[in-house]
């Protein structure tokens, strides 16, 4: 699987273990993620895809194994004694701000304007000057279709044109990696497509993406790979031909067939 | 009806003793109460149950209550206050323990996700809590918090049973010498009314501006 | 501190507390009553009523909810009397009073539980051809009562607190019975240190209780 001579992948997961009380939420999960790739992870609720997002950037604390971005590893620094210990808030936000989400809630802050909300992290966590953070505000929400929305407020905003502000804000600061959480499961369906038209333009400039969703539309026509996981451990692992396409695999069969149900029930 | 207007200089001035009260209460519960609310929404673990008590304990109990033992308990301690301290110490203990409960009414009613998209973006505790929660805080604070400054203003008649002469009992003393209850009663009540419903407008007012913030 | 607690003429006397916060619970008791039939009045008017009959209820609220509870009791007690109305004894006034003041709460906790009411089953009532009155006796109160019932609860709660003001015309509640000892006695520090927890105990029970029933009744 690995190539010696191949650049270290930008998200490399080792052994991630992560329990709640006595629920094992994540069981040993192997991942990579290289430069450009856009992995899609899919799977039934409960099955861990949102918490494994969440360990990339340590919204979550995982128990065990290794969860490293651009080599560094996320959760833990290395001891003087060869032993690690958990890292702390002050050095997990240089560590948070390489890595974008985007959420499923928006949570967009409702407090500021559109624009505000995309230079909150420019200015206050990559220190640029106002004149600088406010440019590249507007560049990315306009990139995102929301020129003429600069100034409102997130109330003011469809749950589409909140959504697409969410990734600009992501976007703005330059992430190595981006994750999406479910973007488009809190949409009405008609707001769907803008969001992600969006997600795909961003893929095709070259952007590393772990998106988990359900839109298996997306997954075929703009996953690189797609990643079914089930019970907290990966069971399927491929392109998105033979995931969702050919895939013999019992559990993943049974899941695909209830998501086409729901799909042409809606229709 | 001439009568109410003679005695009008004198409710004058009991009306001024209300208002130096209420916001003397007003000012102290607002400042222990943003303290100690923001200390058991964020403070550690043993900081928790002594807010909480404190809180519990100055809800529960009448505010009548609360003033009578403070001005009748403390000269038995041998704590000598004067009676204008001693029911502002009272009145003010009984509200901080509301603020603190706004306070952290407040900041728990922000949504978990706020944090989370603070986090994500790269930003320190204090960063999230300067540009995130703060101000989304404080929004959620204002509309409870002025409701909660009328009824300072209502619980600042009860000084009026431990002698001080506040509108209250500028209105009592008036009708005791001219036997005319009803309309001191009735003027007493509009004056005590154009504070507190203005005070209740501005509530409400802010109320419906802030609505953005409780998406 | 050589301050010499003395407890015996707090426990001679214990009577005149236990009985006084009985009364007291009574007092908050038959005002919230009362109070319920004026708040729910009050609001079934205001909904249904015009411009007119909704700004006499809302001057009524409004009124009642910014005026000191005290300046009421007095006002009842005192006032009314001497302009050629009703004298009662304290206790029926203080009663009297209270409902009002209940009153005034009340309507606005029935405006938010009708309002509250999911349109479709109002709208599920008209398809089965229920008259407005019957949709209201039969699907709108019913679902309305079970949603104020945490504020019912904290409003009892909240009244039998406020009930400590009828002391000030000498009913024999609680606070006055407190009063009664500590001006025989002097023995200030002891009656409070017995009063205090006994309002305390008491809210607590009340809480849990209250918190019970509202469980049996829970909507969802």
């Amino acid at each position: 699987m690995s190539d010696p001579s191949a650049p270290v992948p930008v998200v490399r997961i080792r052994g991630l273990r992560k329990s709640f009380g006595a629920n094992r939420v994540l069981d040993a999960i192997d991942l990579d993620v290289a430069r450009g790739e856009v992995v899609v992870v899919i799977g039934p609720s409960g099955s861990g895809k949102t918490t494994l997002l969440r360990c990339i950037n340590l919204l979550e604390p995982y128990d065990d194994g290794s969860v490293q971005v651009d080599g560094v590893e996320v959760g833990f620094r290395a001891g003087a004694d060869g032993t690690r210990r958990r890292r702390g808030e002050r050095e997990l936000t240089g560590i948070r701000a390489d890595i974008g989400m985007v959420f499923q809630l928006f949570n967009l802050f409702p407090h500021l304007t559109a624009r505000e909300n995309v230079m909150l992290g420019l200015r206050k966590v990559r220190g640029l000057p106002e004149a600088e953070a406010r440019g590249r505000a507007d560049q990315w929400l306009t990139r995102v279709g929301l020129s003429d929305k600069l100034d409102s407020y997130p109330s003011q905003l469809s749950g589409g044109q909140q959504q697409r502000v969410g990734i600009a804000r992501a976007v703005a600061m330059d992430p190595k990696v981006l994750l999406l959480d479910e973007i488009t499961s809190a949409l009405d369906p008609e707001l769907v497509g803008e969001v992600l038209t969006v997600v795909q333009e961003l893929a095709r400039d070259g952007m590393t993406m772990v998106v988990v969703t359900h839109e298996m539309t997306f997954a075929r026509d703009v996953g690189s790979r797609i990643v079914f996981m089930d019970g907290g451990r990966i069971q399927v692992e491929g392109t998105p031909r033979d995931v969702l396409a050919a895939t013999t695999h019992e559990r993943l069969r049974a899941f695909l067939a209830r998501i086409e149900l729901r799909h042409h029930e809606t229709r | 009806m001439d009568l109410a207007l003679r005695s009008l200089p004198f409710l004058w001035g009991g009306l001024l003793v209300t208002l130096h009260v209420s916001l003397l209460v007003v000012t102290f519960s607002l400042a222990a109460g943003v303290l100690l609310g923001v200390g058991i929404a964020y403070g550690p673990r043993w900081l928790y149950w002594p807010i909480r008590f404190y809180s519990d304990f100055f809800r529960g109990v009448p505010l009548l209550v609360l003033i009578f033992f403070v001005y009748y308990g403390l000269p038995a301690a041998r704590i000598n206050l004067t009676s204008f301290a001693a029911a502002v110490l009272a009145l003010s203990a009984f509200k901080t323990a509301h603020v603190i409960e706004i306070v952290r009414g407040a900041i728990q009613s922000i949504p978990r996700g706020q944090t989370d998209a603070g986090k994500a973006i790269g930003l320190t505790f204090r960063q999230r809590f300067q540009y995130v929660v703060a101000p989304q805080a404080v929004r959620r604070f204002l509309p409870p918090w002025i409701n909660a400054v009328v009824d300072t203003v209502k619980g600042s008649a009860l000084v009026s049973l431990v002698g001080i002469v506040d509108l209250m009992l500028a209105i009592q003393q008036v009708i005791g010498r001219t036997y005319v209850p009803m309309p001191m009663y009735v003027l007493g009540a509009l004056m005590y009314f154009a504070i507190n419903y203005s005070l209740s407008l501005t509530s409400r007012r802010l109320e419906a501006r802030f609505a953005y913030i409780r998406e | 501190m050589t301050y010499h607690f003395n407890y015996t003429y707090v426990w001679r006397h214990f009577d005149r507390l236990t009985w006084g916060l009985v009364l007291s619970l009574e007092l908050a008791f038959v005002s919230i009553l009362i109070g319920m039939v004026i708040g729910l009045g009050l609001a079934v008017v205001h909904t249904g009523g015009g411009r007119l009959t909704r700004g006499a209820v809302a001057a009524y609220v409004e009124f009642v909810r910014n005026v000191p509870l005290l300046l009421l009791v007095y006002l009842v007690f005192y006032g009314v009397p001497s302009v050629g109305g009703f004298a009662y004894d304290a206790t029926t006034s203080f009663v009297a009073t209270l409902s009002i003041y209940a009153g005034a709460y009340m309507v606005e906790v029935f405006r938010a539980g009708l309002d509250a009411v999911p349109r479709g089953l109002i709208d599920a009532g008209k398809a089965i051809g229920l008259t407005p009155w019957q949709r209201l006796l039969h699907v709108r109160l019913p679902t309305m009562l079970r949603v104020v019932l945490p504020s019912l609860s904290n409003a009892y709660i909240s009244l039998f607190k406020d009930t400590s003001l009828a002391s000030v015309i000498a009913v024999p509640e609680l606070t006055y019975g407190a009063q009664w000892i500590k001006t025989n006695s002097f023995r200030v520090i002891e009656v409070w240190a017995v009063v205090t927890p006994m309002y305390l105990a008491t809210g607590y029970a009340l809480l849990f209780a209250l918190r019970r029933v509202e469980r049996r009744f829970a909507t969802h």
